[in-house]
């Protein structure tokens, strides 16, 4: 082999080395990231693995906000309108955040209620988030303002 | 009457864009002069259009004229006339037409500053900038009229989304345009150069004062984004990594490898190809931006109510002007590189090396920001990337961006002794170290994080300082302005990098159950709550708290947070109070109300440095700025061979 071809070589070995590294870097960084959206009728219907960090959406159901007066703790339960699953927060609630509005939030289940770390609501008070309102699609159908099942 | 002129004006300027997209052009092809000559006039009538329509839709949100549906959905008469101007871009239809607007005026401003170009190069430019306008100014018209009416006229409006009722609101949208629309000129420039076919330096030389000022606006743009969001939304946070966010950032990262790339091309003809495909890729970034924020595909503040047409009108503009440019690329390119030569050690080995780890940074964004997209079109579920992906990632290439940095301005072009810079720059970076020693033992509450904030903040001033040292030992002091922009713009990045690891590693935050009256410790200052008492303002009412801070026996503020419930639509807005110095910022945010005892939560953070941040980003924008000064931007224009 010639030095110019010996030389390309280690180029192109290289390059395969430093872009398979970066691959599996992304790869890996992407997949300890991602979090998942799930509805209450997912949940209740076992579709969501045990112990899983997951996104749970829906509608906040009316008359479910409860506060343990003078502190942070807050109770409420999520639905879409088909199930709904008891949602446990301690911390500040986002502005949007009211019985009836949609939001997402980030945690997951223990003991049958999700324990969440993150509550976010819409910036807007017209729009239910897009992901939510397909997620919720059946239970929009319905055109029910029930809760649903536990 | 007065808003069906303005529809008419938006239609005469898209006739006059055609005409600018198509005349110039055959001119220039047939080496017609005459026909060459009407670019100039094309554009100054497509900006008078422009701006007619705009005063138009400016004085029908002031004269609360509801029988226009974009003003009845977006302004309200309660609505303080300070907000009735920023009103006009705070939905989708107002805000593409400043996007047009300020389109035609970057047009002008291209048309008035380059009287010294060949007839044709300018043609050429002003053509592709007139396609450009073509394409918005019909999907406006067609797709989003803001001068629909309504029928019957509505009584009162729904007034402005309550987020984007601050001063804030009024400068971030026309600077981060500014700074989108104005890459299409450095596209507009690359696009002409392959049409003529003769891809010589000398279009990179008129092009590179256009690319600074447009990224410096586009830093400007979206820091302000940032602080706005710090403070008006009530998390403390600055940046979070939200797919909107991130789609001004990739036309950032990838404007900036531009300006780099383009200088090495400017100086020493190399990387031809690559700083066309820059130019292409930061406007088709742009454009992305303005899709993926527009089209309604992602859900975030910015995204407005969508409309299917909407998004495939942009999806299928995109795929010509990306598709279209690239292909003329792939054919009209230049084959081989005509620079001049360099070895392994040399600065434009380490400017490759700034442009590599800024396109992978705005790559992996883009695969980030995408992922959820692709992964919901295939069905694999709803997801989202979290922002450790980009976090982790960001820092592994920002590492060895910052470690390279000082060497660049001390290495000379084409061959340099490797040892040389090193000799320079050891004695700083040994500094450096011991600075991220002391600060290991003497920061309170410092981390890994606040050692890497002092090891890179010290590291970039002195390697900078270093190289200005070099410059009164080498040539007695002299600078171009290109030196003092790039100076300043890289001690702006150690300010930056400073602020965010500082910020990130050293606050702290609470979210306590607050009754009047009582204290809360946070980093020696003691805060206490002392209830609220209701407010009036002009379209909401408000409960103020209020919070006393101090510090030993020292007052430092009394601070005001307040929760907002604006009369239309009852939406819910927390304002924030914020003490700031240059060295911490005390910030507290009001939660709900939490009982008839007057107890609220509240959001306490002491946040230090984190001014640095905007600061840091100022400098970067000012440095860019002042590059454009430089006297070579200036020199009468010869006309140069191929090889340049």
């Amino acid at each position: 082999m010639n030095p110019t071809r010996k030389r390309r070589l280690w180029f192109v070995v290289l390059f395969v080395l430093a872009a398979g590294v970066a691959g599996a870097l992304i790869t890996l960084a992407l997949q300890e990231n991602l979090s998942y959206l799930h509805t209450p009728t997912e949940v209740r219907t076992g579709k969501v693995p045990i112990d899983s960090h997951f996104r749970l959406g829906g509608v906040v159901c009316e008359g479910s906000v409860q506060r343990k007066s003078g502190t942070l703790d807050i109770h409420f339960a999520v639905t879409d309108r088909v199930r709904q699953v008891p949602v446990h927060y301690v911390g500040i609630l986002p502005d949007m955040f009211k019985e009836g509005t949609s939001i997402i939030a980030t945690g997951t289940m223990h003991d049958n209620e999700f324990d969440a770390e993150q509550v976010l609501a819409k910036h807007d008070e017209t729009y239910m988030p897009k992901e939510v309102a397909e997620a919720m699609a059946k239970g929009i159908a319905m055109h029910t303002h029930s809760c649903g099942a536990n | 009457m007065l808003p069906e002129l303005g529809q008419i004006a938006l239609i005469l300027a898209l006739l006059l864009a055609v005409l600018l997209a198509t005349v110039p052009l055959i001119g220039a092809q047939r080496g017609n002069n005459a026909w060459m000559l009407t670019a100039r006039p094309l554009v100054y009538g497509q900006l008078l259009f422009i701006a007619t329509a705009y005063a138009l839709l400016t004085y029908a949100f002031v004269a609360h004229d509801f029988s226009v549906a974009y003003v009845a959905s977006n302004s309200n008469s309660l609505l303080p006339t300070l907000y009735q101007y920023p009103a006009v871009w705070g939905a989708h239809e107002g805000s593409l037409l400043l996007w047009v607007l300020i389109l035609a005026i970057w047009t002008v401003a291209v048309a008035v500053f380059s009287k010294k170009l060949p007839q044709i190069v300018i043609a050429r430019v002003l053509a592709v900038m007139g396609w450009i306008s073509v394409g918005f100014l019909s999907f406006l018209i067609f797709t989003s009229d803001p001068f629909a009416r309504l029928l019957p006229a509505a009584q009162e409006g729904n007034d402005l989304n309550p987020v984007l009722q601050d001063p804030g609101m009024i400068f971030h949208p026309p600077l981060l345009y500014t700074g989108y629309v104005g890459f299409a000129v450095a596209f507009a420039f690359a696009i002409a150069a392959l049409i003529d076919g003769n891809v010589n330096v000398q279009w990179v030389r008129w092009a590179r004062p256009w690319t600074n000022v447009a990224w410096g606006f586009l830093t400007w743009g979206i820091a302000l984004g940032s602080f706005w969001a710090y403070y008006e939304l009530g998390w403390g946070g600055w940046w979070f990594w939200d797919p909107v966010e991130n789609a001004s950032f990739m036309p950032w990262l990838v404007g900036l490898a531009l300006l780099h790339s383009q200088a090495v091309t400017e100086k020493r003809g190399s990387f031809r190809s690559w700083t066309l495909l820059l130019a292409i890729a930061a406007f088709s970034l742009s454009l992305l931006g303005t899709f993926l924020v527009r089209s309604g595909v992602l859900t975030s503040v910015h995204a407005f109510a969508s409309d299917p047409r909407r998004g495939l009108f942009i999806l299928t503009f995109l795929a010509i002007v990306i598709g279209g440019s690239l292909l003329l690329f792939a054919f009209r390119a230049p084959t081989e590189e005509k620079g001049q030569p360099f070895v392994a050690a040399s600065r434009e080995t380490l400017l490759l090396a700034n442009n590599l780890l800024l396109s992978a940074a705005a790559f992996m964004i883009l695969l980030g920001t995408l992922y959820p997209l692709l992964a919901e079109a295939l069905n694999l579920g709803k997801i989202s990337v979290g922002s450790p992906y980009f976090g982790l990632l960001f820092t592994i290439l920002m590492t060895p961006l910052v470690l390279l940095l000082p060497f660049g301005p001390l290495t000379r072009w084409q061959r340099e002794q490797p040892d040389k810079p090193m000799r320079m720059l050891a004695p700083w970076g040994l500094l450096a170290l011991a600075a991220g020693a002391i600060a290991f033992f003497a920061w309170p509450g410092g981390t890994a994080k606040t050692v890497a904030a002092c090891v890179a903040g010290i590291w970039l001033v002195f390697g900078t300082l270093r190289f200005v040292r070099e410059r009164f030992v080498q040539a007695k002091g002299r600078f171009t302005a290109e030196m003092i922009g790039m100076c300043l713009a890289h001690v702006g990045l150690a300010v930056f990098f400073f602020g965010v690891l500082v910020t990130e590693s050293t606050s702290v935050e609470k979210d306590v159950a607050a009754k009047p009256g009582q204290h809360f410790q946070l980093r020696g200052y003691d805060f206490r709550f002392d209830g609220t008492q209701a407010i009036q303002g002009p379209n909401y009412q408000a409960d103020r708290g209020t919070v006393l801070v101090t510090r030993g026996d020292r007052l430092i503020n009394t601070m005001h947070p307040e929760k907002r419930a604006y009369v239309s639509g009852g939406s819910i807005m927390t304002e924030t109070a914020i003490d700031g110095t240059m060295f911490r910022d005390l910030y507290v945010a009001m939660g709900d109300s939490l009982g008839n005892d007057g107890s609220w939560a509240l959001r306490l953070h002491v946040k230090p440095f984190v001014r640095w941040i905007w600061l840091g980003a100022l400098m970067m924008a000012f440095g860019a700025f002042v590059v454009t000064v430089d006297k070579r931007f200036r020199r009468p224009v010869v006309v140069m061979d191929a090889n340049g």
